[in-house]
């Protein structure tokens, strides 16, 4: 099937400002947005600029705004969509060309709610002990591959770019609920502000975004009710 | 731009993770924990570690009793005894250490009942020798290698490892035959860095875009491999390319082995379980080179489904339950790209390129070694895929790759971290980045007809065709054929992109140089290799020939040449045998 793409174009090295851009390629309906945007960088424009690895929805390189919402171009088909395909890149960090963005900031506020274990003592020889139980209730936070779809679908992100954002709390959560950390203070402390958990609105912007399924408002709830009851 | 390091980790996937903690762990006093740089050409995150699904092996025994000699045992005839046997059993013994230090880690393994790591059965995993499949993969769901790069890259955060993400490493500099660091293109601006170290250790991962249907991401471009072979350091083995039985039909994407570790089958079109035929014992659990050929034979024989170059992987007899919590990544798979849901439906499956067995060659430390009588080059390591310590042998076993980069990346970045801390620092060689100005400039000013995407799609189109699970000596000389065409005109190519901030283009073309060389040496090796053994079937040489052929291969770059040497396979504990599962 002839395929159409509207792109939105911008390399800050020759443009003064975004332009959209058309280009239709010949691709089968099973294919990825992903494969049309490789087949328009290899054939028509070797100048588009944009991430990707894995091209499953594992590796999270390829989040972009593809008819409005953020989706991984790699996890969506171009039968399932509209056409033109109109791509944008995620809003709300600075674009550095076309659909990259700059993920310093966000992997900033990753780093802000310390996404690692805090042990409260040396380690057994052996594994530590955790019923299934204790293992589910953080699970569906493990899933997270900060792709940054979350974070920049978010409208109080938009408005205030110094929230942390649904990835960083997504994160904080992975840990908060785990049988084995021990650093509950501390994390919960670091989202316990008006750039913290607070700034949500519960828009659920977040839950459609994710390309993982995972229940991202949920888990931000979670988050504040921990913090009411002054336990996780 | 030049940079100043004890020592430089290329790639931040498990290897190259495990590496850096391991080369900067330790409260010693001020200044002696090594100066240690990590550079990826992605964030780290996005390292195709991430990837990996099923679990990785470690005699635990938390389920059932399992011994590290069984895994060993299954290790050197899964790799059709071309493993060396010294390093297999360090792998296997120091798996379970590793293991349990993930745990600690905070690694979210699934749990048994008793809230041990669960553990379940994979190809070629056995107890007491062979007798039966054991439950050895220890697992998180189906994303452990997802699980595996978050855990690791968390912890690199908490010990305050140094990274440059989005650095693409593309020589390595040598002077006199010691290692000075690295040149490489900082991506965002596009400015060429030198960065001095001491030592440097390659954990780039493999070459799998060699082949058009594969399981690796568009970056698995052979980079470490590429850079260290020309600079005269030879590859080993690397005529041993594993095909994956359950790639996605057509697409490649990967369909772990745990599905069939929890009863998944595989099917023909006339619904038969074709692989009680080929392993009477392990049936749908042989090891993946077994499976791969089986699967071919009955597309060759007219058995793929509806007559094409397929074969179903069944599910539907499973509990919808199993299914849901233990292989949710892979229905949500199958469930995209397909439309299907495996637990309704069967999932069409063809062989897809997962892994090189070869690579730069290392010894058990990770040291790459470079010569036949295994000399050291004093300051240079490798882990991981890029890497050949040999524990693959002719053919890796499922779970095998994840316990690799844990085991040998830990050994390696130890053995850095003691290296840089005994040897006294030396300049960087003259004009350091000058070979690599002058290869990114003929590339950037190229003014050919050609694009680097058709000769990128034509050698892997015409490696899936020639040089996959089946070969022959005519079809290998003519993929031989068919690469200097393209090495011709990749000479030819021209970039769109002139620019130099987020050149993804330049970076590609580079890319597509490591591909098309490694390709040679692989094509090159594999008709050298006049036997069958492990992943490397020749038609032409049905037969394992451990008269002949029992020994690793070397391949230096001479010039636009591949020159071939030899190496004995280290022997300990098992002698070589028949393989029948």
């Amino acid at each position: 099937m002839n395929v159409t793409f509207k792109l939105l174009r911008f390399d800050p090295e020759r443009d003064a400002k975004p332009h959209w851009e058309s280009y239709q390629v010949e691709m089968e309906p099973t294919d990825r947005v992903l494969d049309g945007l490789e087949a328009i960088k290899g054939r028509l424009d070797g100048t588009l600029g944009f991430r990707r690895s894995c091209a499953h929805g594992i590796c999270g390189s390829d989040a972009m705004l593809i008819n409005g919402r953020n989706r991984l171009a790699c996890k969506v088909l171009v039968k399932n969509l509209e056409q033109p395909i109109a791509i944008e890149p995620m809003r709300g960090f600075k674009v550095v060309k076309d659909f990259m963005v700059d993920l310093t900031p966000f992997f900033a506020k990753y780093r802000s709610v310390k996404p690692f274990l805090i042990e409260s003592g040396p380690p057994p020889e052996k594994e530590r002990l955790q019923s299934p139980k204790d293992r589910e209730r953080f699970d569906d936070t493990t899933k997270c591959i900060l792709c940054g779809a979350c974070t920049t679908s978010c409208p109080s992100f938009w408005s205030n770019p110094d929230y942390a954002g649904p990835a960083a709390i997504v994160q904080a959560h992975r840990f908060l609920f785990d049988s084995r950390d021990a650093g509950k203070k501390e994390r919960l402390a670091v989202l316990n502000t008006q750039d913290g958990v607070w700034r949500c609105r519960t828009v659920f912007n977040c839950v459609q975004a994710c390309p993982r399924g995972i229940n991202v408002t949920r888990a931000i709830g979670e988050v504040k009710l921990a913090l009411l009851r002054g336990k996780a | 731009m030049t940079h100043t390091f004890d020592a430089v980790i290329v790639g931040a996937g498990g290897a190259g993770l495990m590496a850096a903690l391991q080369a900067t762990r330790g409260q010693s006093p001020a200044g002696t924990v090594p100066k240690v740089a990590v550079l990826s050409k992605l964030y780290p995150t996005r390292s195709h570690t991430g990837t990996a699904q099923g679990g990785i092996g470690a005699a635990l025994g938390n389920s059932e009793e399992d011994r590290w000699e069984w895994h060993m045992f299954d290790t050197v005839k899964g790799g059709d005894y071309l493993g060396d046997q010294d390093a297999i059993e360090i792998m296997c013994r120091e798996a379970v250490d590793t293991v349990y230090e993930l745990e600690h880690m905070g690694l979210p393994f699934s749990r048994t009942p008793d809230g041990k790591i669960a553990q379940r059965p994979f190809g070629g995993h056995t107890r007491e020798f062979g007798k039966a499949a054991v439950r050895r993969a220890c697992y998180a769901a189906d994303r452990t290698g997802h699980m595996i790069l978050q855990t690791l890259y968390q912890q690199c955060i908490k010990q305050g490892v140094t990274f440059f993400d989005e650095f693409h490493v593309v020589d390595l500099l040598l002077d006199g035959g010691a290692v000075r660091g690295v040149a490489a293109v900082e991506i965002a601006t596009g400015d060429l860095h030198t960065f001095a170290a001491k030592a440097v250790l390659f954990a780039t991962g493999g070459c799998g875009r060699m082949f058009k249907i594969t399981s690796n991401a568009l970056t698995l471009t052979g980079d470490g491999m590429g850079v260290v072979y020309r600079r005269g350091i030879p590859l080993q083995d690397m005529e041993f390319f594993q095909f994956h039985p359950t790639g996605i039909y057509k697409m490649g994407i990967l369909i772990t082995e745990g599905a069939r570790g929890e009863g998944g089958i595989l099917r023909n079109n006339s619904g038969e379980r074709f692989m009680e035929r080929y392993a009477p014992n392990l049936k749908d659990l042989a090891p993946r080179d077994m499976v791969s050929r089986a699967m071919h034979t009955e597309i060759r024989q007219g058995r793929g489904i509806g007559g094409k170059d397929y074969l179903h992987l069944d599910l539907t007899h499973l509990d919808p339950q199993v299914i849901h919590d233990k292989l949710p990544d892979i229905t949500d798979f199958v469930e995209t790209y397909l439309g299907i849901d495996p637990v309704k439906a069967p999932i069409p499956v063809q062989p897809t390129a997962h892994y090189a067995m070869g690579g730069i060659p290392t010894n058990a430390d990770g040291e790459v070694v470079i010569d036949e009588r295994r000399t050291p080059l004093p300051g240079l390591y490798a882990a991981g895929e890029c890497a050949c310590v040999s524990v693959h042998g002719g053919n890796r076993l499922g779970t095998n790759s994840l316990v690799d980069i844990i085991v040998f990346g830990r050994r390696s970045g130890k053995a850095l971290g003691e290296y840089v801390k005994r040897s006294a620092p030396a300049g960087l060689p003259a004009d350091p980045e000058g070979q690599t100005r002058e290869r990114l400039k003929r590339l950037r000013e190229g003014r050919g007809p050609e694009r680097v995407s058709s000769i990128r799609e034509a050698l892997q189109a015409e490696m899936t065709d020639k040089a996959s699970v089946f070969r022959t000596a005519g079809e290998l000389q003519k993929m031989l054929e068919v690469l200097t065409g393209l090495k011709a005109r990749y000479e030819k190519a021209a970039l769109q992109d002139r620019g130099s901030r987020f050149n993804m283009e330049l970076l590609e073309a580079f890319e597509l140089g490591c591909l098309l060389d490694l390709a040679q040496v692989t094509v090159t090796c594999a008709l050298n290799r006049q036997e069958s053994r492990g992943a490397h079937c020749r038609e032409d040489f049905p037969k394992r020939d451990d008269a002949n052929w029992f020994k690793h291969t070397l391949a230096w770059k001479r010039g636009d040449r591949v020159e071939i040497g030899y190496k004995p396979v280290v022997v300990t504990r098992f002698q070589p045998q028949e393989r029948k599962y």
